[in-house]
């Protein structure tokens, strides 16, 4: 039991922030502290994703200077659009995980398995994958903030209140027949 | 040149192209009745020739949707004799619209025309159809384009009557109708219609054919079974033409005609007879043919009194279906004839007697005989021929109506065959006396009766006298149809 | 046609289509938004959207020549790169997309003219070109965590576009903020699901998931990610009862911006969780998928359908009634998609294409009334059926198609969905096709009779003469309306469109 807790304790704090966040949506009333709500919650998702990357044992995904070969042509491509950028090292592929009910939990211990033929220098890596997903989502959650956020303050504008029962009210009155 | 294909496509052309034809010359109403006219007689010569050809069954394919969905028709006795009775019925019917609507100076008479054209194009495609989803498309159209006819005079009774009439209608099709119509194509792999019954030759069993059988005979709203027959009283707020068109001609009779249709080529006679459904439905009929009869006799309004009548009389066909025999099915397919001639006789007498008189109800129509003695005369031979008295038409599907119900066994339900001819002496008889026998009122005739509205019932009466002495050939023509085993391998 | 067109397009547009196709758009839409011209924005959307037609047709061609399109990103190949693909299953949705996207631009221009400020409208069509692409991008992409970044520029370009409503009706804000934090709620749980996925299998690309999954089997992890999965896009596709935030969003919002999004933006999400139900999990190995279909899917589609043609009978606001009733034939595709076979997911990718044309044209036909007279409740269409006798007869036409009248699509949809349903044995779901059509036929007839039954609108005490929408309005919207009746005579092409997509995704790769 204790075991599985201390393997497993990051999804605590993640189990927390999630719920609080989706609490905080439900029950609040005010439209801003909704917006607060939904950040948490994506947070949450964010320590989800940061939590697999990390191989206990492993180095930080950076190759060293002297390391020349095995970098692919160029820099590693970013595409347009909202694509994310994918680097790869020459021993690194995918770190392929089992996770299995009884077996290693998923942000565990992570083999990287070479492909390279140069296996002298097999070394290990974190996952410097879901970093970079987590950075896509973090934009992604900062353009919603600033969408939400706008909308809160041109409804402030044309409702006077940002207070979800003043709103409904002012809505359902109009639908049961009132200003027309 | 003149090939069963060409003929089968201009029964649908010669319509559609005269509605297009009328709403193009709205504006002279002269060339634009003669338009109507005209199409009616090409029509009506293009329909005989079809029955001529009608035991070699031709077939056109008017359109392939998708692999196994097609729009068909394929020619056959039943459908072609529909067809003449239609296509015979417009042409007087229109003769005697031209006298009421000029007469009674209607409006939207363009209108008026056009929907005619495509109703009685759609009466022609369920009539030729030959599978189910060519039927429901025609019948659907059907539905669509008498609803501005129900509704011509745009007042709140009629669009009330119209609001009744597409609920209903659109209800019972969208509702009971289609699902069967799929459910056969699931159970048979199509929906053609095949000589001894669809699903007979795909070994159905009973209990499935039962409950299709319920689904098509109250989703064919038009044949008026009861309870959802109350579309036809409300559409009475329609112009009498309309009232005759929809109750001799076309709508009903498209009802009871699918009815008839796919009783014998869906079901097939021993399949009906085998389905554990039939014997309620044929009871619900002659409930349905009873109880019409005596509400009839509780309207003073005379157009509702013949709406209940036709109810009653459209049970007859849908008791012949369920009976599940083939002399029945006979008498059935008689009846559509035989009431569509007499109906239309009542109907238009009763439109002349309102030109005439404004007069709606019986109980203004005392002496009127004497006044017209023609017209009173017509409605005599037609009300006869309801009640089912030789030397009249209607004498013979009442009298294959009971020879089928003894012979497959429902004895008891020729009692409400007899009940029924009774009922109708009672409620149409009155109209005829009173107007006969009863002193001339001095408050008679408002202005000269056109005879464009007196001619026409008078013809239909001396139909419904020669119809009576046709009954051989019809016979022989129809008996065909009719056969109890299933023709394996043999479409038609 | 294609052939030729092939032949005029540059080599290398053709390599590259799958990627200019939803980058095309992208860079348009800054573009947009600099100039300050409404016209200028209008211009460049024409642009877009005629290039993204182009596109489609290229990879129509492309597609029938080769089977199966990939195109990997950058030249990074899979299972590593991120790599679009275009097969059977997604070809006719980017057609439908682009397809609808040109034919509402050229609708845009009166209505947008008409509904939104004129120093706004720059960044309207800006928002628009990102949310277009945004669709195309779900479409066409094969890696997992790329349809969450491009579900997400689609949906927070929607916000904005639905929010530019308020200048008619201030609701349209607090309808576009909730549909922000359902939107919001809906892909973070997607997002955890691909988490998931992507712990149990260490890849993004959505063939290499389905390869390794096949490998390795399920376990609670892949369960989790399913779940989070399908609610994710459930939400989206607006399957009951996650579909609340529609009505508001698509009542309130802009005429053209609802045309748009009620014919594309839940198609898009629908395809998206075919794609991941069938593209990533096998059914035929998982039971537990299975089960959903027929515990989840059939079943939420079954009660969506009925209670919101229920819910639309008793709508004042015609928009929002047409909004229901969108929730109710989502319910159609979801029974489709959970009867668990290919006549069934045939059945509802053809009601997806289907649908798209009917409600678009009705859509369209009630801005073109909303550009005359302002539709704010049924009884504002009394007698237009006189007045505007175009938009009237093209909503009428949609409005019979929805109902299932046979000569129009929704008669074909229909007939193919009970089909397959009886394929199944299930009466219940029989049953419940022919009731929520009844109910169709109340909520249609009462707007129809309205239009046609009663009397024409009046100005001064006297009838408003007959008036005409303006072309630009009226081109797209006849032509969707007489699409409704086309590929009824014609449904050989849409029949078979959507059985070999159903095959191409059933089968596998």
């Amino acid at each position: 039991m204790l075991e599985i807790i201390s393997e497993r304790f990051v999804y605590i704090p993640i189990i927390i922030l999630m719920m609080t966040g989706l609490y905080v949506v439900i029950s609040t009333g005010n439209l801003v502290k909704r917006m607060v709500g939904l950040s948490l919650f994506q947070t949450s998702v964010s320590l989800i994703y940061i939590a697999v990357a990390k191989v206990f044992g492993g180095a930080p995904p950076i190759l060293p200077e002297a390391h020349g070969e095995g970098y692919p042509d160029g820099a590693a491509d970013s595409s347009a659009g909202a694509d994310h950028a994918v680097v790869q090292t020459d021993h690194g592929s995918q770190i392929v995980e089992m996770a299995s009910d009884h077996g290693s939990d998923a942000g565990h211990a992570a083999e990287a398995v070479s492909h390279a033929v140069d296996a002298a220098h097999a070394t290990l890596y974190s996952n410097p994958l879901p970093h970079v997903l987590i950075l896509t989502a973090i934009v992604v959650g900062v353009a919603t903030l600033a969408v939400g956020l706008a909308l809160v303050v041109r409804i402030r504008e044309a409702y006077g209140t940002i207070e979800d029962d003043a709103l409904n009210a002012a809505d359902y009155s109009v639908e049961t027949g009132g200003t027309e | 040149m003149y090939s069963p294909e060409v003929s089968l496509a201009l029964a649908l052309a010669i319509p559609a192209f005269g509605g297009a034809l009328v709403a193009l010359l709205g504006s002279r109403p002269n060339v634009r009745e003669a338009v109507t006219l005209i199409a009616g007689v090409l029509l009506v010569l293009n329909v005989a020739h079809l029955v001529e050809i009608a035991q070699s069954n031709p077939t056109l394919t008017l359109a392939t949707l998708a692999p196994g969905l097609e729009l068909t028709f394929k020619l056959e006795p039943l459908g072609a004799l529909f067809a003449a009775v239609a296509s015979g019925l417009w042409l007087v019917n229109s003769l005697y619209s031209i006298g009421y609507m000029r007469g009674n100076k209607e409006k939207n008479q363009t209108r008026f025309y056009v929907s005619f054209c495509i109703a009685i194009m759609s009466a022609m495609g369920v009539a030729l159809s030959g599978n189910l989803l060519t039927l429901f498309v025609f019948y659907e159209i059907l539905t669509l384009s008498t609803f501005p006819l129900v509704t011509h005079k745009g007042d709140a009774k009629a669009k009330r009557g119209g609001r009744i009439y597409l609920t209903i209608l659109l209800g019972t099709s969208i509702g009971l109708l289609l699902p069967a119509i799929i459910a056969t194509h699931f159970l048979a792999g199509s929906t053609d219609f095949v000589a001894g019954g669809l699903l007979a030759l795909n070994d159905v069993t009973p209990v499935i054919a039962g409950v299709l059988l319920v689904m098509f005979a109250f989703g064919i709203g038009k044949a008026a079974l009861m309870p959802i027959h109350p579309w036809l009283p409300n559409a009475m707020v329609a112009p009498t033409p309309v009232s005759a068109f929809l109750h001799a001609v076309a709508v009903v009779k498209a009802g009871v005609f699918s009815i008839l249709k796919v009783g014998t080529y869906i079901f097939g006679p021993a399949m009906i007879a085998a389905a554990p459904t039939s014997e309620p439905l044929a009871w619900i009929a002659g409930i349905s043919i009873v109880l019409a009869s005596v509400i009839a006799l509780t309207k003073d309004n005379l157009k509702e009194r013949l709406a209940f009548s036709t109810v009653s009389q459209l049970s007859y066909v849908t008791l012949a279906v369920m009976l599940g025999s083939p002399l029945a099915m006979l008498g059935g397919a008689l009846q559509i004839v035989m009431h569509a001639w007499g109906k239309i006789t009542l109907f238009m007498s009763a439109g002349a007697i309102y030109t005439a008189t404004k007069a709606t109800n019986i109980s203004q129509m005392k002496g009127l005989g004497h006044h017209m003695p023609w017209l009173f005369g017509a409605y005599t031979l037609g009300a006869l021929s309801i009640i089912g008295l030789p030397p009249l038409g209607g004498a013979w599907p009442k009298l294959f109506l009971i020879q089928g119900a003894w012979e497959s066994g429902h004895g008891i339900l020729i009692i409400a065959l007899i009940a029924s001819s009774l009922l109708n002496v009672a409620y149409l008889l009155p109209v005829s006396i009173r107007g006969f026998f009863e002193p001339a009122e001095t408050l008679g005739l408002k202005k000269p009766t056109p005879m464009m509205v007196i001619l026409p019932p008078v013809i239909t009466a001396a139909g419904v006298l020669i119809l009576f002495f046709l009954i051989g050939p019809l016979r022989d023509y129809l008996m065909p149809v009719f056969a109890t085993t299933p023709h394996a391998g043999v479409s038609l | 046609m294609i052939d030729f067109i092939a032949s005029l397009t540059p080599d290398a547009i053709i390599r590259h289509a799958p990627v200019l196709i939803v980058v095309l758009p992208l860079i348009l839409a800054p573009i947009a938004a600099i100039i300050p011209s409404g016209r200028a924005g209008w211009s460049i959307s024409l642009i877009g959207a005629l290039f993204v037609g182009w596109m489609a047709l290229i990879l129509f061609g492309q597609v029938a020549e080769h089977g199966v399109i990939e195109y990997a990103m950058g030249g990074w190949s899979a299972p590593l790169g991120i790599v679009y693909r275009v097969d059977a299953l997604n070809l006719p949705v980017l057609a439908l997309i682009g397809t609808i996207g040109l034919l509402c631009v050229f609708y845009a221009l009166p209505t947008v003219s008409d509904e939104i400020d004129s120093k706004q409208q720059p960044l309207f069509y800006s928002a628009f070109l990102i949310c277009f692409a945004g669709l195309l991008g779900v479409t066409i992409t094969g890696d997992a965590f790329n349809v969450f970044v491009f579900v997400e520029i689609s949906s927070l370009a929607t916000y904005a576009l639905i929010a530019m409503g308020a200048g008619k009706d201030r609701r349209a804000l607090t309808a576009s903020y909730n549909y922000l934090i359902l939107g919001t709620i809906g892909a973070t749980f997607f997002v955890i699901g691909v988490g998931f996925l992507y712990m149990a299998t260490g890849t993004l690309n959505m063939a290499d998931m389905a390869r390794i999954l096949a490998e390795n089997g399920h376990t609670r992890v892949t369960q989790a990610a399913f779940a989070f999965i399908v609610v994710g896009l459930g939400l989206k596709a607006a399957m009951f009862p996650l579909h609340v935030w529609l009505p508001n969003a698509y009542a309130n919002a802009p005429s053209f911006v609802t045309a748009f999004l009620a014919s594309t933006a839940t198609k898009v999400a629908f395809y998206a969780l075919i794609r991941f139900i069938y593209g990533v999990y096998h059914p035929e190995d998982a039971h537990f998928v299975m089960m959903a279909f027929t515990w989840v899917f059939a079943v939420v589609g079954v009660i969506g359908m009925l209670f919101a043609s229920v819910q639309a009978v008793f709508q004042t606001d015609p928009r929002r009634l047409l909004a229901y009733s969108s929730v109710a034939q989502v319910g159609y595709m979801m029974l489709g998609l959970g009867l668990g076979n290919a006549l069934g997911l045939a059945a509802a990718l053809l009601h997806l294409v289907n649908h798209a044309i009917m409600k678009g044209t009705l859509f369209m036909a009630l801005g073109a009334f909303g550009l005359k007279f302002g539709i704010r409740r049924i009884s504002d269409l009394n007698g237009l059926g006189r007045t505007m006798p175009a938009a009237a007869i093209a909503f009428t036409v949609a409005g019979i198609s929805l109902v299932g009248v046979p000569l129009t699509i929704g008669f074909t949809s229909k007939w193919y969905l009970i089909l397959a349903v009886l394929e199944r044995g299930w009466w219940w779901a029989v049953a419940a096709v022919i009731i929520s059509s009844l109910l169709a036929l109340a909520y249609i007839a009462r707007m129809l009779a309205a239009i046609w039954m009663e009397d024409s609108p009046q100005r001064d005490g006297k009838p408003v003469a007959r008036t005409r929408a303006p072309w630009m309005v009226l081109a797209p919207m006849s032509l969707l309306a007489f699409a409704n009746v086309y590929f009824f005579f014609n449904a050989d092409p849409l029949v078979s469109m959507a059985q070999r997509a159903a095959a191409a995704v059933m089968v596998g790769h």
